[in-house]
C-alpha cells in the first residue's frame, strides 16, 4: 500500500484512507486550487487597508520608523561606516527586507489557527493558507520596495546592472522565509508556544543580523559567527543588488543556499506530515 | 466494484483524548509525555483507556444519485464521518472510495470576513468551497438574486443582519455543482421561509443526479429529502435502511434513552462545569400536563461552585424533532442569580399551546459563555387531551401542532345588515 493520501486515479476516483510517518506534500492540490491563494491573500491586505485613511502609508511606515530610530542611535553616537553609501540609505535597504521577514513569519505562524474555520470545515488545502499569508506579505514588501528606491534616488544612490541580481536573492529569501512559515505554522497548531516566543525571538534576531550595521564592522571571529544566521548571507546579498555594498562572504552566501534549502525541505515535509492532525487540533 | 459513487470499508477514526482536551503546549506535552512514558513502563494496556473512537467499523455504499440521510444524537459520529469523507481528517484505519467531484458544506459562510463587502464575500467564499473565478463570475447574478440582499451587496456584510448573513452565505454554497454533496446540519439556520427555499434548491439539485449524504437532526427534512437512512450509535452504524425505517428506529432509540435518568447520560456535551441530573415535565400542580394548561418544567442540576453568567434553555421538538419553541432566561430577562451550586431551574409556561401528543426537549446551559451542558432529547413529555375551549373540540392536527386559545367577535353595522336584507329579497 502506497504511503498517499489521496490518490487521484484515471476514473476520478479519490482512495481515502490512512496514512503514516513521512508523506510527500500535496502539491496537486495546491495547483488546484491556485484561485483561491490569490484570493485570501487578496483578502488580508484588502481587510487590513479597509477603514483605514492612509492605506498602504502603514505598510512604509514601519521601517521608516526604524531607520529614523537606528540613524539616531548607531550614526549620531557610534559613527556607523556603512560602506560608502549614507547610512540611512544602508539601515533601509535592509530593513526592506527585514520588515517583510518578520511580518511573514509573525502572520504565517499564527495562519493555520487564525483560519481555523478553513481547516477544521473545509477541504481546501491546507498548504494554501501559509502561503496566501506570505503572498500578502511579499506584496507589502513590493510597495516598501518601490518606496525603497524613491528614498534611495533623492539621497542620490540609483539601483546599477547588481539589480538584475536582487530577483535570485529574493527567492533565496522567499525559500528561507517559506519553509520557516510552513515550519512554525503547522508547529504552532500544536504548540501554541510557537505565538508567544516568536516576537521575542524576532527581535533578537534583527540585531543578529547586519541590518542597523555592516557586517564589516564587527571583528573576523564575530563575523564568522554571525554566518550562521542564514540571514546574513540574504541581507547582504539583496543589499549588494539594491545599492552596491559589499556583498556577503562566499562562505556566508554558501551558507545561506543550503540553509535556504534545507529549512524549505523540512518546512514542507514536517508540514506534509502534521497535514494529517491539524483538523483535530487547531 | 459496482458503480457506487462512494463505497466505505470499515471506517474508524480514533481520538487521543489528550489532543482533544488538554491545552497543547509544550510543557503540558512534556508533561504528559514524561507520564505516557512512566504508564508504559509499568503497566502496559492502560493508555489504551485514553482512546476515544468516535467512529469504528462503519461500512456502507452510495450509489450514485442517490440520497442519504445520517441520523443519530450528538457525538454519535455523523460529523466525523462526513469530515473523513469530505478529506478535512484523514480515517485511523478503513478505506473509502470516493467517485467524482466532491463538494462539502459542513458550515456555511466559512471565511466570511465581516469586513468585506457582500460581493467579495461570494468571491471569496465560492473560491474556499472550491469554485472556479470563471465559475463564480458566471453565477454571480443568479447567487445574489437567490440570496434576496442585492440592494446590499457592495456593503460590508459586517452591517447585515443575521438572517442576511446566512441567506448569502446559503446562497453560495447553494450553486456549488459537484457530483457528491456532504452536507451538515445547515439548515438548521435561517428563516423558515428561507429554510424551505432551501430544500426546494436542494432537491432541484437531487433530482440533477447528483449524490448526496445529508446529516441533520431535523427528522421532517431528512425524511423529505432522503431515499436511504443510516442510523449512527455510539460510532457505530446501528441501522441502515429505507429513510422511514430508519427514522422509526431512531425514535424508538431515543425514546428508550430517555428512561434513562439525565444523570447517568453520557451524550452529552459540555465542559461539565455544570451539569442536569433530572428534567421533569408536570403541570402547575404536579399532574399530568394538560392541552392548554399551565406547564413547568423543572431541570435539577449540580455544579462545581455557584454558578455566574448562568444561560439556559429548552428547546421543545415535535415527534420528528422539528423545533417548536425556545424558553431561555436570557429571552425572559431572569438573571437566575440567586443559583446555589445544587438545585433546581423551574421554567413556567403558562397556557401550553401544543396538540395532544409526545413532545422532546433538549437542555442547554452555558457558564460565562462556555457551554456546560447540552443534552439533546432529555426528556419526552405527553401532553394530554383536555377540553381547551369548552367546545369539546381540538383544531384538527394537520394544521399543526399548535393550540392558541383565542375568541371571536362580530362587529356589525346597521347599514350591513340592511344590505345583506336587500339582497336577499332580490
Amino acid at each position: 500500500m502506497r504511503p498517499i493520501h489521496a490518490l487521484q486515479t484515471e476514473a476520478g476516483t479519490t482512495v481515502i484512507r490512512p496514512t503514516s510517518g513521512w508523506v510527500p506534500p500535496r502539491f496537486g492540490e495546491l495547483w488546484h486550487h491556485r484561485q483561491l491563494l490569490y484570493f485570501l491573500a487578496w483578502r488580508d491586505l484588502k481587510v487590513r487597508y479597509a477603514q483605514t485613511l492612509l492605506g498602504a502609508v502603514w505598510t512604509v511606515f514601519q521601517p521608516i520608523a526604524l531607520m529614523v530610530v537606528f540613524t539616531l542611535a548607531f550614526q549620531r553616537v557610534g559613527k556607523v561606516k556603512t560602506e560608502g553609501v549614507p547610512y540611512q540609505v544602508f539601515v533601509l535597504a535592509g530593513l526592506t527586507f527585514w520588515n517583510f521577514f518578520s511580518r511573514a513569519v509573525t502572520v504565517g505562524a499564527d495562519s493555520l489557527t487564525a483560519n481555523a474555520a478553513l481547516v477544521t470545515k473545509t477541504s481546501c488545502p491546507r498548504l494554501v493558507i501559509p502561503l496566501a499569508s506570505l503572498v500578502s506579505a511579499f506584496v507589502d514588501f513590493a510597495i516598501t520596495l518601490a518606496f525603497f528606491f524613491i528614498f534611495a534616488a533623492w539621497y542620490g544612490t540609483y539601483p546599477t546592472w547588481r539589480i538584475v541580481v536582487l530577483p535570485f536573492a529574493l527567492l533565496l529569501g522567499v525559500g528561507f522565509i517559506a519553509g520557516f512559515v510552513l515550519l512554525l505554522s503547522a508547529l504552532n497548531v500544536r504548540y501554541r508556544d510557537v505565538r508567544q516566543a516568536l516576537p521575542f525571538l524576532i527581535q533578537i534576531w534583527l540585531f543578529l543580523s547586519p541590518v542597523a550595521y555592516p557586517i564589516s564592522l564587527l571583528g573576523p571571529r564575530a563575523a564568522r559567527l554571525l554566518t550562521l544566521n542564514p540571514l546574513v548571507g540574504i541581507i547582504d546579498s539583496v543589499r549588494w543588488s539594491l545599492i552596491g555594498t559589499n556583498g556577503p562572504s562566499p562562505a556566508a552566501l554558501a551558507f545561506a543556499i543550503v540553509i535556504s534549502i534545507v529549512t524549505l525541505v523540512v518546512g514542507l515535509a514536517y508540514f506534509a506530515r502534521a497535514e494529517r492532525t491539524i483538523a483535530d487540533l487547531a | 466494484m459496482t458503480d457506487a459513487a462512494i463505497s466505505a470499508e470499515g471506517l474508524g477514526k480514533r481520538y487521543r483524548i489528550r489532543e482533544r482536551v488538554q491545552a497543547t503546549t509544550l510543557a503540558e506535552s512534556a508533561r504528559t509525555g514524561l507520564a505516557v512514558a512512566a504508564r508504559r513502563v509499568s503497566k502496559r494496556g492502560r493508555l489504551e483507556r485514553k482512546d476515544f473512537w468516535a467512529l469504528r467499523d462503519v461500512s456502507f455504499q452510495v450509489d450514485a444519485g442517490e440520497i442519504l440521510g445520517v441520523i443519530g444524537r450528538n457525538g454519535a459520529g455523523k460529523s466525523s464521518l462526513l469530515k473523513i469523507l469530505a478529506r478535512i481528517t484523514e480515517p485511523t484505519e478503513g478505506t473509502a472510495l470516493v467517485r467524482g467531484r466532491v463538494g462539502s458544506l459542513l458550515e456555511v459562510g466559512t471565511g466570511f470576513h465581516p469586513e468585506l463587502s457582500g460581493r467579495d464575500n461570494v468571491y471569496l467564499n465560492g473560491a474556499i468551497l472550491g469554485m472556479r473565478r470563471s465559475e463564480i463570475v458566471r453565477k454571480f447574478d443568479e447567487i445574489v438574486e437567490f440570496s434576496g440582499v442585492e440592494q446590499f451587496i457592495d456593503v460590508p456584510v459586517k452591517r447585515f443582519s443575521s438572517g442576511m448573513h446566512v441567506r448569502l452565505a446559503f446562497a453560495v454554497a447553494a450553486f456549488l455543482e459537484p457530483e457528491i454533496l456532504l452536507v451538515d446540519e445547515v439548515l438548521s439556520v435561517g428563516d423558515q421561509a428561507f429554510q424551505e427555499r432551501c430544500l426546494g434548491r436542494m432537491h432541484e439539485v437531487t433530482r440533477d443526479g447528483r449524490t448526496v449524504i445529508f446529516v441533520s437532526h431535523n427528522l421532517a427534512a431528512v425524511q423529505s429529502l432522503c431515499d436511504r437512512g443510516l442510523l449512527l450509535d455510539g460510532g457505530r452504524i446501528v441501522f441502515e435502511g429505507t429513510v422511514g425505517d430508519t427514522i422509526e428506529h431512531y425514535l424508538t432509540s431515543i425514546a428508550t434513552t430517555s428512561q434513562v435518568s439525565v444523570r447517568e447520560r453520557k451524550d452529552r456535551r459540555g465542559t461539565g462545569a455544570l451539569r442536569f441530573t433530572d428534567v421533569a415535565v408536570t403541570s402547575s400542580e404536579a399532574g399530568p400536563v394538560l392541552v392548554g394548561g399551565d406547564a413547568e418544567i423543572a431541570l435539577g442540576y449540580e455544579s462545581d461552585a455557584k454558578p455566574k453568567h448562568l444561560f439556559v434553555s429548552i428547546a421543545v421538538a415535535g415527534p420528528l424533532g422539528e423545533p417548536l419553541f425556545l424558553c431561555s432566561n436570557e429571552l425572559s430577562g431572569d438573571d437566575l442569580a440567586d443559583a446555589t451550586a445544587v438545585g433546581t431551574f423551574r421554567c413556567t409556561i403558562p397556557k401550553l399551546p401544543l396538540q395532544p401528543g409526545r413532545y422532546s426537549l433538549n437542555v442547554f446551559a452555558q457558564l460565562n459563555g462556555v457551554i456546560a451542558d447540552w443534552i439533546e432529547h432529555a426528556a419526552f413529555f405527553e401532553v394530554i387531551d383536555s377540553d381547551v375551549f369548552g367546545t369539546g373540540r381540538l383544531p384538527p392536527s394537520s394544521h399543526g401542532p399548535l393550540v392558541l386559545q383565542h375568541s371571536w367577535s362580530a362587529e356589525g353595522a346597521e347599514r350591513d345588515a340592511a344590505t345583506r336584507a336587500s339582497a336577499s329579497h332580490g
